[in-house]
Parts: structure tokens; C-alpha cells; sequence
């Protein structure tokens, strides 16, 4: 048996939390994304809430997993980990250090605010602004496939969802 | 149809059509396997989502008849994608207001996917159906060979009534008119026109289906059949 301290909070779950990745994107954390709506610590009893950013997105059931493990490793072994559907989620969750770690990474972060799935407010190579939609279904459920026209570089944008 | 698209995968017209449809198949995957297991769970018999989608014969099966037709060519999968999509939109749209919260939270989490896959299929109709002449001659056939299956949406069966008593699932005659008033709308701008007298193929509530589904399974189900509760 690990021991655990008794004053176990909310606070450190989701610093622990903040070192999980998402396995497509990863530079950043299942907090960064939103996916992690909620921590509870009930008598030293954690519960943690996440939700799907697509209903088929294949990489769910590893985020669990590697949440499974980091709760493990940080010694904590009286958790549940729980999945609902509902409120969706939507980007609008996403943290603003997560949006410039995406940038930073080569992708066009979503363009909150924007009809739609938006369109990215520029490359994220070059940082022109004249960019084109090649298709709204990108690498994964999340982007879609843009081209820069100044630089000809093809990017990922993050779509609003 | 999640299973039906995959078969695009690596077959696609060009990469980002064939990246669009494993995304869309995905979606569908994704949404069919909340709706599984929610129906196992009212059933209550301990059947999870895989048992659901593997483990039953033909006639179990409920989906309605036009997603297991066959791909054909792009134009005829964009084809049977539009018809589809108009009357998924519109379903799920009504049951984000249902009575049960499950049905509910589904619906919500599936008509955000749902909108992108419409806006996608209806880019193709107009374009291909408004096309070349080979391109509008091959939407018109899809058009021709499709539209038979298309009564079998909106078919109620014994129950419904009392779950749209209840406010559970929206009355199937309003989904009717809003699919047929958007689907003439945008064939019309298309240049493809409707086939008359066309005999109406329904039967899928009741487990009677085309003999394409038997096919579909014998595929998608031959894993978990040679290998029961194989896990990977």
C-alpha cells in the first residue's frame, strides 16, 4: 500500500493531470484541451470527469488510460474515472496557453468567434494571411487541411467546434 | 454507413477525399457505438455495444436501408451521403430537445459532426450533379438507383407512438417534410431531377433488409466471430 497523505486536494489532481498528453496532438495536455471537465476528492476518493472533444475519437480511450497511469504513478490508486457526453465540448474550452503551444507546434489554432468551423486567422509558418481550404477534414476529426498561398506550406488548422 | 465509409479508406478519388470520409465514417463509428450502448443498457440483458454491433444477425439489425448500399463510385457514396445526412441533421436536431437526457446528450455531441458532414456532401452534389456532363450523368444514376430507399427514414414502428407521446423521439412525418422541402431545394439547384414512379423499398423496422447487409457483416463482423472477445 502507497501512502497517501491525508489532505489529498482537488488542486493537485489537476496539476497531475497537467502532465498528461494527448496522444495525437502532443503538445498538449488533456487540460489545455478541456477534455478534463471535472475533479472531484470525496474522503480521499477521486473522481475524475472527462469528455470526448468527437464522438469517434479514437485516441479516448487512451487519454483514459494515461490518466489511469498518472494517477497510478503519483500514488494515488482510489479513483474513478468518468465519461460524459454531455455539455458537448466545444474549443472555446481550450486553455490560451494551449492555443499558443499549438501555434508554436505548427498549427493554426481555432479562431474562436469565427462562423462556423472558422478559417485560421493566419499560417502559422510564414504568418501570411492568404490561406486556402483545401478540405475540412483533416489528419484528425479535430483539424482541417489549409495550404498557405504565400509560403505554399500546407498546415493543420484546429477547427471551432 | 460508418462501416460502408471506411471501405473508402487508402481508395479514395484524391487524399483528402479519402481523409474526409474515414473522418465521416469515424464520426458515424463514434456515434453509433453511444447509441449501442445506451440500447443495451435499456434492454437491460447486459449486452455491451460490441455484442450489439457483432454479435447480431441480419434481420436483428434496424438501420435503415439506405446505408447499407453498396459505395459504388464517389458520386453514388456522396449521393446516398446527402440523402442521409439532411434526414440525420434533422433527426438529431429534434431529439437535442428529447425528454430522455441520454437520448439528449448524444444527439447534442452528434448534430456538431453531423452539420460538418452535411455541408460536405451537399458541396459535392451541387458540384458533380452541376458538372461536366459525365459528372452530372453519374449523379443522376446514383440519384435514379438511390431514391427507392428513401421512404424508409421516415417508417415508424409499434412503440414509436408512445415514445412521441412522451416527448422521447420527434414525430417522423415532421422530420418528412423538412428533409423532402431541403433535399428537392438543393437537387433542383444541382440540375438532377427526382425519378418518377419509382417503387418505395421499405421494410428495415422490421429487420427485412437488402441483401447487401448480410455482405457488410460477414465483413465487419469476421473478427470477433474467429476470435471471440479477442481484445487488442
Amino acid at each position: 500500500m502507497i501512502e497517501r497523505s491525508p489532505g489529498l486536494t482537488e488542486g493537485e489532481i489537476w496539476n497531475h493531470l497537467s502532465e498528461v498528453c494527448d496522444p495525437e496532438v502532443p503538445v498538449l495536455t488533456v487540460i489545455d484541451l478541456g477534455i478534463v471537465r471535472n475533479i472531484q476528492v470525496v474522503n480521499g476518493k477521486v473522481k475524475v470527469v472527462i469528455t470526448p472533444t468527437y464522438s469517434g475519437c479514437p485516441a479516448m480511450n487512451i487519454i483514459e488510460q494515461d490518466i489511469n497511469a498518472k494517477l497510478i504513478e503519483k500514488g494515488i490508486d482510489n479513483f474513478t474515472i468518468e465519461t460524459v457526453l454531455t455539455p458537448a465540448w466545444t474549443t472555446e474550452w481550450m486553455s490560451k496557453e494551449g492555443k499558443a503551444k499549438l501555434k508554436e507546434y505548427g498549427i493554426a489554432p481555432p479562431n474562436i468567434g469565427a462562423v462556423g468551423s472558422g478559417r485560421p486567422k493566419e499560417c502559422p509558418n510564414c504568418r501570411s494571411k492568404d490561406t486556402k481550404l483545401k478540405s475540412e477534414f483533416g489528419s484528425t476529426a479535430c483539424k482541417a487541411l489549409y495550404v498557405c498561398e504565400s509560403c505554399k506550406e500546407p498546415f493543420d488548422y484546429f477547427k471551432c467546434h | 454507413m460508418g462501416h460502408r465509409l471506411s471501405e473508402w479508406t487508402g481508395h479514395g478519388p484524391i487524399l483528402e477525399e479519402d481523409i474526409a470520409m474515414t473522418n465521416i465514417g469515424l464520426d458515424l463509428v463514434g456515434q453509433a457505438s453511444s447509441l449501442l450502448t445506451l440500447a443495451g443498457d435499456i434492454e437491460g440483458e447486459e449486452r455491451s455495444e460490441d455484442d450489439l454491433a457483432y454479435k447480431r444477425d441480419v434481420k436483428e439489425f434496424k438501420n435503415t436501408l439506405l446505408v447499407e448500399q453498396v459505395n459504388g463510385d464517389f458520386g453514388r457514396t456522396m449521393m446516398r451521403q446527402y440523402l442521409f445526412d439532411v434526414f440525420h441533421f434533422h433527426l438529431m436536431q429534434a431529439l437535442s430537445d428529447s425528454k430522455d437526457e441520454r437520448l439528449k446528450a448524444i444527439a447534442s455531441k452528434s448534430l456538431k459532426e453531423i452539420t460538418y458532414h452535411k455541408r460536405h456532401s451537399r458541396e459535392w452534389i451541387k458540384r458533380l450533379g452541376d458538372g461536366t456532363e459525365e459528372s452530372h450523368a453519374r449523379m443522376q444514376n446514383a440519384l435514379n438507383e438511390l431514391w427507392m430507399f428513401s421512404d424508409d427514414l421516415f417508417v415508424s414502428c409499434d412503440g414509436d407512438q408512445e415514445l412521441e407521446d412522451k416527448g422521447i423521439i420527434p414525430n417522423l412525418d415532421n422530420i418528412k417534410s423538412q428533409w423532402d422541402s431541403e433535399v428537392k431545394a438543393l437537387l433542383k439547384e444541382a440540375s438532377l431531377t427526382i425519378p418518377e414512379e419509382v417503387f418505395m423499398m421499405k421494410g428495415s423496422r422490421k429487420g427485412i433488409h437488402t441483401e447487401h447487409l448480410g455482405y457488410l457483416l460477414a465483413e465487419m463482423q469476421f473478427l470477433p466471430r474467429a476470435y471471440p472477445d479477442a481484445k487488442w
